[in-house]
């Protein structure tokens, strides 16, 4: 499929199977269009991001134009077209998260890990974001690393959080 | 239907329900300003994002709302001119400002812009606001286009003329908030899309975010070549539109003057392209009648548009034996240039220049086409648009009002009424069913006028009944209603034997290339009426009577249809990627 990627056939197989439950030739372009974000969201899931060939896979089955599937993937943060970590850390800045010291605990994150946010270390392990607002503002500051929660997040925690992915804690 | 009373600014009003406060106030001669907004009637595009703002007005009770996108109801007052929405407005002008470069007396677009005219309108004097600045790298890749998105107000006209209308697919809004900007699939140089350069975006858009790629420098550069021998050929649909540039009424026929001023400009010839057109005729007809007579793939598509030409070769790969072979009107009076006359006045083709002055964007990347080429020679070497020909007469102080009329050069200059009319949506058909009518009956033509074919809508056919056989012919103009028309095509639904396709609304007077309409579709009719009375006028009408043509394939090209013809007036196409 791709040379650079080197997705395995089976991933698409997956995914043009979860598509064909949305979807038939029959569809019609409302229909088509209405399926684009699950099939996006899904598309993530199995793949961990969204490069261009992805897109226009997707592009092809669903039939719509890749520059609207490309507008809609970049106009969502969940959304990403770089390749993330095995472990990816989200650190929220919604308003709770923030007053309650987000940005220490990113800062801290950042300087363990060695990388920016929104960039991913070497080799795949750890990539570093931000959200808004994940709903647990009764926790804040919150991160999630993959599909666990952290509440009340100090920096201090920070090593003990990276710790939980070595031991492998949050796969 | 039925009507609501509404008042507007205290003046009672009374509009069919669904009107917009905008439309409702137009109607008592308020005009609102817009910006975003855009509304091609003909064309049944309503573009009403409501994104700019502009437009907001006052309606009692309620505060301040877009007069774009809200209807009127019953006992609705609404108010213009209120303190609270002059501000309003104001304050969104400046805020669009505060992120709009303003180089404006070094920009392309200045004199024609929409965003500089609302300052002139609003009589802005500062812009309070500074802040970041958009900033997204230039795009000059193709032959045809270019994109400055730092211009880009985000009006998304572009987005819904190449998506909507034309259903080509390229432009598309992506990221969010500041960053949101239109922009090709992952941020692709414009050369390597799926466009078709049809030029529709630039067409309308409001400022310099999208504009044609310019070759007016080149064309001074090569007037001034002592060296060169420089032809220039004049599109059909150039002649009706460059008087708007000098304040003629819109669907002035301006031939005699343009062909004037060209020559003080400096061409050492002045051509019609009219003249390739009835070329076109006498061999899209030759194809047409062997397909017919000899059960060939029908329907033939006509092919002298660029834009459509890369449309189907993108989205169409698999129906490319069904396009006539022929080259388009500009190709063909390259080839005939470079060659035929070439060795008329004797005169080596390397040293001919051959430029078009065109309504279209796409004529730019045609000339440029590998398949276009005889000898390693460009059959064309520059195409410039109709707004950039206005532009070089006002750089070199000719004002088209003052000029006499002239006449075009011999031979290349003779044309039929049939080549004139390829200007507007319906004429490529009409002259070839002219042609072939005069050639299936053996006599001439009693009534040439085809008159269920002309006119601005995306979708016409006749039948007409020629040496006993009945001829099902269709016409489609916007590239979203030949999709249509394709589809049915490949699904073997639609039994047409002729199609004539063009890719902008209107067909070439409505090019991407043209002065700019600023959304009044009223100045497309007025143009292609014009092009019409011409074609009345006109002692020949069918292309097969063209003096010239037949010495043409007399002296040279032996028959429509000949090996000779085949090597210089037809061409290939290849498949391109979906995206």
């Amino acid at each position: 499929m791709c040379n650079n990627c080197n997705f395995n056939n089976l991933k698409y197989d997956s995914l043009e199977s979860y598509i064909s439950t949305l979807v038939s030739n029959s569809s019609s372009t409302t229909e088509r269009q209405a399926s684009l974000l699950p099939v996006l969201y899904k598309a993530q899931e199995i793949f961990g991001f969204l490069p261009e060939e992805i897109q226009e896979f997707i592009a092809a089955k669903l039939n719509i134009h890749l520059s609207e599937i490309y507008g809609v993937v970049t106009f969502y943060s969940y959304f990403t077209m770089k390749p993330q970590g095995k472990y990816r850390i989200s650190v929220c800045t919604g308003t709770a998260c923030y007053i309650k010291g987000a940005e220490k605990v990113l800062k801290r994150l950042s300087n363990e890990l060695g990388i920016d946010e929104g960039e991913v270390t070497k080799g795949l392990t750890y990539s570093l974001d931000t959200l808004r607002c994940v709903g647990a503002c009764g926790l804040a500051p919150v991160v999630m690393v993959n599909d666990k929660v952290y509440g009340n997040v100090t920096e201090d925690m920070v090593p003990r959080i990276l710790k939980d992915c070595k031991e492998g804690k949050n796969e | 239907m039925y009507t609501i009373k509404i008042k507007i600014n205290d003046i009672p009003v009374e509009v069919e329900a669904g009107t917009t406060i905008l439309r409702a106030a137009e109607k008592i001669g308020i005009k609102i300003p817009t910006l975003c907004h855009l509304n091609l009637h003909d064309f049944k595009v309503d573009h009403t994002p409501a994104s700019c703002r502009v437009c907001q007005v006052e309606l009692k009770g309620k505060g301040l709302i877009t007069s774009c996108a809200t209807s009127v109801y019953e006992g609705m007052e609404v108010f213009t001119n209120t303190q609270k929405a002059l501000r309003a407005r104001r304050v969104v002008l400046e805020m669009i400002l505060s992120d709009h470069p303003k180089d404006c007396l070094v920009c392309d677009k200045s004199g024609n812009c929409e965003l500089q005219s609302l300052g002139e309108q609003l009589h802005l004097r500062n812009v309070r606001f500074k802040g970041r600045m958009s900033k997204h790298p230039l795009d000059f890749s193709s032959q045809s286009i270019a994109r400055d998105m730092s211009k880009c107000i985000m009006c998304r006209r572009c987005e819904t003329m190449c998506n909507t209308v034309q259903t080509v697919g390229v432009l598309s809004n992506t990221g969010r908030g500041f960053d949101a900007v239109v922009d090709t699939p992952m941020h692709r140089p414009l050369q390597d899309t799926k466009c078709t350069f049809c030029g529709q975006c630039a067409a309308v858009c409001p400022t310099g975010a999208l504009m044609g790629i310019e070759h007016m420098a080149d064309v001074w550069r090569v007037l001034n070549d002592k060296n060169k021998f420089v032809v220039v050929q004049t599109a059909p649909a150039t002649r009706v539109a460059i008087g708007e540039m000098f304040g003629m009424e819109p669907g002035t026929i301006a031939t005699g003057q343009m062909i004037s001023g060209l020559r003080r400009l400096g061409f050492d010839r002045v051509f019609d392209t009219s003249f390739g057109a009835d070329l076109t005729v006498m061999e899209e007809t030759k194809e047409f009648i062997d397909r017919l007579n000899n059960g060939g793939r029908l329907p033939i598509l006509t092919s002298c548009c660029p834009s459509w030409v890369k449309f189907f070769e993108h989205q169409f790969p698999d129906l490319l034996d069904i396009p006539s072979s022929c080259k388009s009107p500009q190709q063909m009076f390259g080839a005939i240039v470079k060659t035929f006359y070439a060795k008329k006045i004797g005169i080596n083709p390397k040293d001919i220049v051959v430029v078009s002055i065109m309504p279209c964007l796409a004529k730019k990347y045609e000339a440029a086409r590998d398949e276009h080429q005889i000898e390693n020679m460009h059959e064309v070497d520059y195409s410039i648009s109709t707004r950039e020909l206005g532009f070089m007469f006002e750089e070199a102080c000719i004002d088209l009002t003052h000029l006499p009329k002239e006449k075009y050069d011999n031979p290349l200059g003779e044309s039929t009424g049939a080549g004139v009319i390829f200007g507007s949506s319906g004429g490529v058909l009409e002259a070839t069913l002219r042609n072939a009518a005069e050639i299936l009956d053996k006599k001439p033509l009693q009534n040439v006028d085809f008159h269920e074919v002309r006119g601005l809508d995306g979708f016409k056919e006749t039948e007409v009944e020629i040496n006993g056989i009945k001829i099902k012919a269709g016409i489609s103009c916007g590239l979203g209603n030949a999709r249509k028309l394709l589809e049915k095509i490949r699904k073997k639904e639609a039994d047409y034997h002729i199609i004539e396709i063009m890719a902008c609304p209107g067909g070439c007077i409505g090019g991407g290339g043209q002065p700019f309409h600023h959304g009044n579709t009223e100045i497309l009719q007025k143009r292609s009426e014009a092009l019409y009375r011409i074609d009345k006028k006109s002692k020949k009408r069918v292309s097969s009577n063209n003096e010239a043509i037949k010495a043409l394939y007399d002296e040279f090209l032996d028959n429509p249809g000949s090996s000779k013809a085949h090597q210089l007036l037809h061409t290939i196409y290849r498949k391109r990627n979906k995206e």
